[in-house]
């Protein structure tokens, strides 16, 4: 095995690509491994084991590991310990000595350390030819432990097949490093051959197991060598090695310009200018915001009549269809005006109110702004025209009343026609709703008596 | 610089503007010329700004980051969690799957609810008939539940009318709508089926007309991709929040395509974003592998939502209605359920056999489902016990 004596790590990690999502992953998993293996410190007993007429050399059991990350990590479930054993197994830190399959359990099954050589953050991506070497290699070898499984098999057949031509080649390699691997000693072999095995297996993984060597195709281009030439396990050198199959994202490379530190200096200071609100009255607001709608949150309260998702009834989903709003529903239109404007039925409620004050053209105006600005683009100039002509335009038919200001900028704006065009008097017709006829209505007998369930709403 | 010592009162026609004016002798690169005053005063300006080199700029930077950071410290007298102890706790919670969705062949990307909080529309990374290239990163639901929005490696946002004639082939009428230079990360109907926001692996988020395919707002700030956006749910709202690879949120405004805050505490990249239901604030889930909530009055992290035992990243994020609950769905295949005023982990969901790469709560806050790499989406929800 092209492994070099006391070559702890193949490959170092202090480099910029260290922050890279997979990366700090591994430096966590890395980290919490060599804690586990350091005897000074409290890590897991690391035995040579007896069974039959030979020794199973440098072992821990699943019950020590689970044990051992409970206490470290502060984890109160085994069940969750256990998960991230297995985790930590599927990634290729750790494995079982007698099993592909990469999981944890909480018994007395054995399990190894991997090798640093083979760590995952050392980006191995390996090739086909590494691993057909690997299973040549396998069946040159006359021992029973190192005996193909089924899937193995298969995939040594196929590889045949795939490399027909240069097989030969492939034979050469595995022999030289079955060479190599017999001038090793038995013991180191048993966990050397062992660890190997682990590395293949989280590189070609069991069908039917997660291949945790899959990325997240956005993050792939930060890996450590891209385009760079792939290297081999057994340190095999190709004329024609391959480039990953990973899509290669083109990113230029754009450095800081100057004008670049001159936005952000502005922003800066922009928002140094900012007024800002105390920690504790944000979080007195945070706080009273999630009590005024916990009764409204059917994760936490049980919704009435029931949950369609538990029940299988969807009477909660009729009744909101319906234009009988429930007490609770009409409660929460006094928690703001915002609630109002989204519930359909509260909205209509609200616009009887002022029709019956004659005075619902600011509710009008404000909708119909919001239906500008959800209008395709080829639209917009027609409906700016449209609501300037029946809300703001002199002698409109429902003129609202805007200060001289507000109605300077918003005939201005007529003049360019765009999505914006109202934002200015829509931001003060809406304020003067809120303040005036939004406080009335929640004091008015029609909001009250539906509050207090003696009335029934105001049908069209 | 023009030497200011010697005013020699020459009236005449300025040598830059040519009008007729007080002039004083100016040294152009050795040469002597006779600017006005006005003309003086923007060369000696223009000089300042040539000199500043990009080190000079970049430690004013610096420094005015300082200073910010000091104006916000004084209005950090408390932490959030601490002003929740007087809040009631949660108790244990249970929660059930109640669907799971086998549909897809291959990793499940990306899903959204219709807003009839029932149907969900999501994406993978398959080879399927109806859309024509694989990886779809990203999906949404239009409002009126007529039509969803798609798209990932083609680098474009496509629009698809909803049929139920199976008959139909949907590609045909798929209508193309962004486009970007880069991936397709994330992508959003305004509260109207006729306007799109997007965010892309292109570093920008950007804003279209669908009908005509036009641009109508680019918003460029991010220095790495925008991995997702979510966009501000007030009634009157034109801003939205993005997260990207930069470790950045930032927080927009869709009229003037201005950044109007940001936030840069995650250490890694930002994969989602979601509004707390009020507005006020927002959380994020990063590759970090933790969460975090920023408030927007306080402009600052306000919680941080870790254990040591989590190392995987966070993918996806949501609120439960109330905002008292945040999911988030992990890379250790795990969904874990934080409660959001005390900080603590109120729940640990197991079930999925891959990454949990997608999680939204229903419109109605009724359940929420997660999707995986392990093809399958869950719809879950789950009812509170008392201690």
């Amino acid at each position: 095995m092209a492994q070099g004596s006391g070559d702890q790590r193949a490959v170092g990690i202090a480099d910029p690509e260290e922050s890279s999502p997979n990366m700090i992953v591994y430096c966590k998993i890395e980290d919490i491994i060599t804690k586990m293996q350091d005897d000074k410190t409290g890590g897991v007993p690391i035995r040579t084991v007896k069974s039959f007429l030979s020794k199973i050399p440098s072992v821990v059991t699943g019950t020590d590991v689970v044990q051992w990350l409970m206490k470290n990590l502060s984890i109160e479930d085994p069940v969750e310990a256990i998960h991230l054993g297995s985790l930590i197994a599927a990634q290729g830190y750790i494995f079982p000595i007698s099993d592909h399959v990469l999981t944890m359990k909480d018994d007395g099954t054995f399990y190894r350390f991997q090798a640093p050589y083979f760590w995952p953050s050392n980006c191995w991506e390996p090739e086909n030819t590494d691993y057909a070497i690997y299973l040549c290699k396998r069946t040159m070898q006359n021992k029973a432990r190192l005996e193909l499984a089924d899937y193995e098999a298969e995939n040594l057949a196929r590889l045949q097949r795939a490399f027909a031509r240069k097989w030969e080649f492939i034979f050469m390699q595995a022999e030289a490093q079955v060479k190599i691997d017999r001038k090793k000693d038995k013991t180191e072999r048993k966990i050397l051959d062992s660890q190997e095995r682990a590395f293949w297996d989280v590189h070609r993984p069991v069908p039917g197991c997660v291949n945790t060597t899959e990325m997240d195709i956005r993050k792939c281009r930060r890996l450590k060598n891209p385009q760079k030439v792939k290297k081999s396990v057994y340190g095999v050198t190709e004329e024609s090695q391959s480039q990953s199959p990973v899509h290669v994202l083109s990113q230029p490379i754009r450095k800081t310009t100057k004008e670049d530190i001159r936005k952000q200096i502005t922003f800066l200071n922009a928002q140094i200018d900012r007024h800002c609100l105390k920690m504790s009255k944000v979080a007195e607001s945070l706080i009273a915001y999630t009590e005024q709608y916990m009764e409204y949150d059917p994760l936490i309260t049980p919704a009435e009549p029931s949950n369609p998702w538990i029940s299988d009834d969807v009477a909660l989903w009729d009744i909101e269809m319906s234009k009988e709003p429930s007490q609770q529903r009409v409660k929460r239109w006094g928690f703001s005006f915002d609630e109002i404007l989204k519930d359909q039925v509260g909205r209509d409620q609200f616009l009887r109110f002022l029709e019956s004050e004659f005075s619902s053209e600011n509710l009008r105006f404000w909708l119909a702004v919001q239906d500008l600005k959800k209008q395709p683009l080829q639209d917009v100039a027609k409906r700016v025209e449209e609501i300037w002509q029946e809300f703001l335009a002199p002698g409109a038919p429902s003129a609202i009343n805007l200060d001289s200001h507000s109605y300077e900028i918003t005939s201005q704006n007529v003049k360019d026609g765009g999505r914006y065009t109202f934002e200015d008097a829509q931001e003060h017709i809406y304020k003067l709703m809120k303040s005036d006829s939004y406080a009335r209505f929640l004091r008015s007998n029609a909001y009250q008596d539906l509050l207090l369930a003696k009335k029934k709403v105001w049908l069209p | 610089m023009c030497d200011q010592t010697f005013l020699v009162n020459v009236f005449g026609s300025c040598d830059k503007c040519f009008k007729q004016r007080a002039l004083r002798p100016v040294f152009k690169k050795s040469q002597q010329l006779s600017y006005c005053s006005t003309c003086a005063e923007i060369m000696a300006t223009e000089g300042l700004r040539e000199n500043e080199t990009l080190a000079s700029l970049k430690s004013e930077a610096e420094s005015l980051k300082g200073k910010l950071e000091e104006e916000r410290a004084k209005l950090h007298d408390v932490e959030l969690h601490q002003v929740a102890e007087r809040v009631e706790a949660l108790g244990q919670f249970v929660m059930k799957t109640r669907r799971t969705l086998k549909g897809h062949g291959n990793k499940v990307l990306c899903m959204d609810w219709c807003k009839d909080k029932r149907r969900i529309v999501s994406s993978s990374q398959e080879h399927a008939v109806t859309m024509p290239c694989t990886w779809v990163m990203a999906c949404a639901y239009a409002p009126s539940g007529c039509a969803i929005a798609c798209g990932g490696l083609d680098n474009k946002c496509s629009v698809y009318p909803l049929t139920f004639d199976k008959n139909e082939n949907m590609a045909a009428k798929k209508k193309s709508v962004a486009m970007h230079t880069n991936y397709l990360s994330a992508c959003s109907f305004t509260n109207s089926d006729m306007q799109i926001l997007t965010a892309s692996g292109d570093g920008t988020c950007a804003l279209w007309d669908v009908e005509s395919g036009q641009l109508l707002q680019s918003f460029h700030g991010h220095g790495a991709d925008v991995l997702c956006l979510d966009l501000a749910p007030s009634e009157t709202g034109n801003t939205f929040v993005s997260g990207g690879c930069d470790k950045k949120a930032m927080v927009w405004d869709m009229r003037s395509g201005q950044c109007v805050q940001a936030f840069e505490t995650h250490e890694s990249d930002i994969n989602s974003v979601r509004y707390y239901p009020s507005g006020d604030a927002f959380a994020s889930g990063s590759d970090d592998a933790t969460c975090r909530l920023y408030d927007l009055r306080a402009d600052r992290e306000v919680a941080i939502y870790s254990k040591e035992s989590i190392i995987f990243g966070a993918s996806s994020v949501d609120f439960s209605l109330s905002g008292r609950l945040l999911f988030a769905g992990y890379n250790d295949y795990t969904i874990n359920v934080w409660d959001v005023l005390k900080g603590s982990r109120v729940s640990i969901l197991f079930g999925h056999e891959n990454r949990v790469s997608t999680l939204r709560v229903s419109p109605d806050g009724t359940a929420f489902c997660s999707g995986s790499w392990d093809h399958t989406l869950r719809v879950r929800d789950g009812g509170r016990w008392a201690f």
